[in-house]
């Protein structure tokens, strides 16, 4: 299993995001699916250690989290937040932060090509850029990393359809070329019937399913 | 530069005249502050006449140990204050005390051996009271700007962790422009001083009837050991206090954890 979540629960202000979740997250790609505070963001932000969980073990490749140095785990399990939050400067400069802190060669052009962006961007100052424009940045900011596995937490909520869509086919291909593993939180079922494999579905900070997507969202 | 000149207690009680007008202004232009005026004014009545007895009896005893005392005693009440300005900053007394005490050791550790100032009591003294009081204003100012910084700005420092930044990193563009704010008021004065405004030492020693030369040289003499405080109380403060807004895991903390 890639990630494995056992009798996993989170508290935060007194109230439970997450109550005894027990997950398995295979390689691929998974959609966590749920409505609006069911803990999907809190639980995606466990797997590369943003956040500790007040009791149960959080697993990646069977070994518990704690026991990877948290740096060197997000480099290789990168998080990509629902708002885009570059650093000052140009594009550029972004993707040359995150591939230092990688300790892999910036390769500017190739990762803005995957995210589907004109490589003519990296000179661009990053508040310059369209919310779309942000999110695909973000996008090839985490592939700059050369990560094993991507967290994207809800990609296009905002962006149009047309926008969405075009983010949507880039995920589908940078699954096919560079066999990254996915995983997805979603608002909406139908985002996850077009990008998952596996799916766990939230309510409530708990797991009311979980499994093959044909199964979870027949 | 051993002039003196002696203030009665008349000439004080007739300074109240401008207090009065102060308290009339506010009054007739409803800006409230008339017992904020009355609380200052006796305020700082009752604590300027007791530190003028506690000086009087340093001079007096002319130890370094009660020096240092008093020293201490006005470091630990200046991080009480600035933390109160710096609310959003988890746990700032102890960056603060130490940025402190590391800001006066340093500066009045220099001034004297560089000979710019006797190790008695007549220097130490006023010499290390302005120089916590500024460093006191700094770092206030340097946290509170933490705080906000790191409050606003809660999404970019996690989206930066989340590339494997430490803490140090993801949070260093808001260090920097805390420390630059805490700094950036006493260079601006100092930039303008003896064009815009005259500062205290050199107008109290003008009335006090010494030489302009002496007056002038001393005031440098202050605004410059003033500078190295106030740089040195910042990065400290700053240094120290950004730590507590993660865990040793390099994740940001909940606001109200």
């Amino acid at each position: 299993m890639l990630f494995e979540l056992r009798d996993v629960s989170l508290l935060r202000g007194g109230r439970r995001v997450l109550d005894s979740v027990s997950a398995a997250i295979p390689a691929g790609a998974t959609a966590i699916v749920g409505p609006s505070g069911a803990g999907k963001s809190t639980l995606l932000r466990l797997l590369n250690r943003l956040a500790d969980p007040d009791s149960g073990t959080v697993s990646y490749r069977d070994r518990p989290l704690d026991q990877y140095d948290p740096l060197a785990l997000r480099r290789q399990v990168s998080l990509v937040p629902q708002l885009p939050a570059l650093l000052e400067g140009t594009v550029g400069s972004n993707l040359a932060y995150a591939a230092r802190l990688a300790h892999k060669e910036p390769d500017a052009e190739r990762c803005l090509g995957l995210a589907g962006l004109d490589p003519e961007l990296a000179a661009r100052d990053v508040a310059k850029l369209s919310v779309g424009e942000q999110q695909r940045a973000m996008l090839a900011r985490a592939l700059a990393q050369e990560p094993a596995v991507l967290l994207l937490d809800e990609p296009t909520s905002a962006l149009d359809p047309a926008a969405r869509d075009a983010i949507e086919a880039t995920l589908a291909e940078l699954r096919r070329e560079l066999e990254i593993s996915i995983v997805l939180v979603s608002h909406d079922p139908e985002q996850a019937r077009r990008l998952g494999e596996w799916v766990v579905r939230l309510e409530h900070g708990r797991v009311s399913k979980s499994g093959p997507l044909e199964e979870v969202l027949a | 530069m051993s002039t003196s000149i002696h203030v009665s207690a008349g000439q004080v009680a007739a300074s109240l005249a401008l207090v009065a007008l102060a308290a009339a202004i506010s009054f007739w232009r409803r800006a409230d502050l008339e017992r904020d005026i009355g609380v200052a004014t006796i305020r700082s009545f009752v604590q300027l006449t007791a530190i003028g007895y506690a000086i009087e009896l340093i001079f007096e005893a002319d130890t370094i140990w009660l020096v240092l005392a008093l020293l201490a005693v006005m470091v630990v009440f200046g991080a009480l204050t600035a933390r109160s300005r710096a609310k959003k900053v988890p746990d700032a007394f102890w960056p603060l005390l130490i940025a402190l005490t590391v800001a006066a050791a340093t500066t009045l550790g220099l001034v004297v051996a560089l000979g710019v100032f006797e190790a008695t009591a007549r220097y130490l003294v006023p010499v290390g009271g302005m120089v916590i009081g500024n460093a006191m204003t700094a770092s206030a100012v340097a946290l509170n700007r933490l705080g906000d910084e790191m409050a606003d700005s809660r999404g970019r420092i996690e989206a930066t962790l989340a590339l494997g930044a430490t803490a140090q990193e993801a949070s260093s563009p808001f260090v920097r422009r805390a420390l630059r704010s805490g700094m950036i008021t006493l260079v601006d004065s100092t930039k303008t001083t003896g064009l815009i405004f005259f500062p205290g030492t050199m107008v109290g020693m003008l009335l006090a009837g010494a030489d302009p030369t002496d007056a002038v040289r001393l005031q440098l003499i202050l605004l410059y050991a003033l500078l190295g405080s106030v740089a040195i109380a910042g990065l400290v403060a700053t240094a120290l206090a950004y730590r507590n807004f993660f865990t040793p895991a390099q994740q940001l903390r909940e606001p109200d954890a």
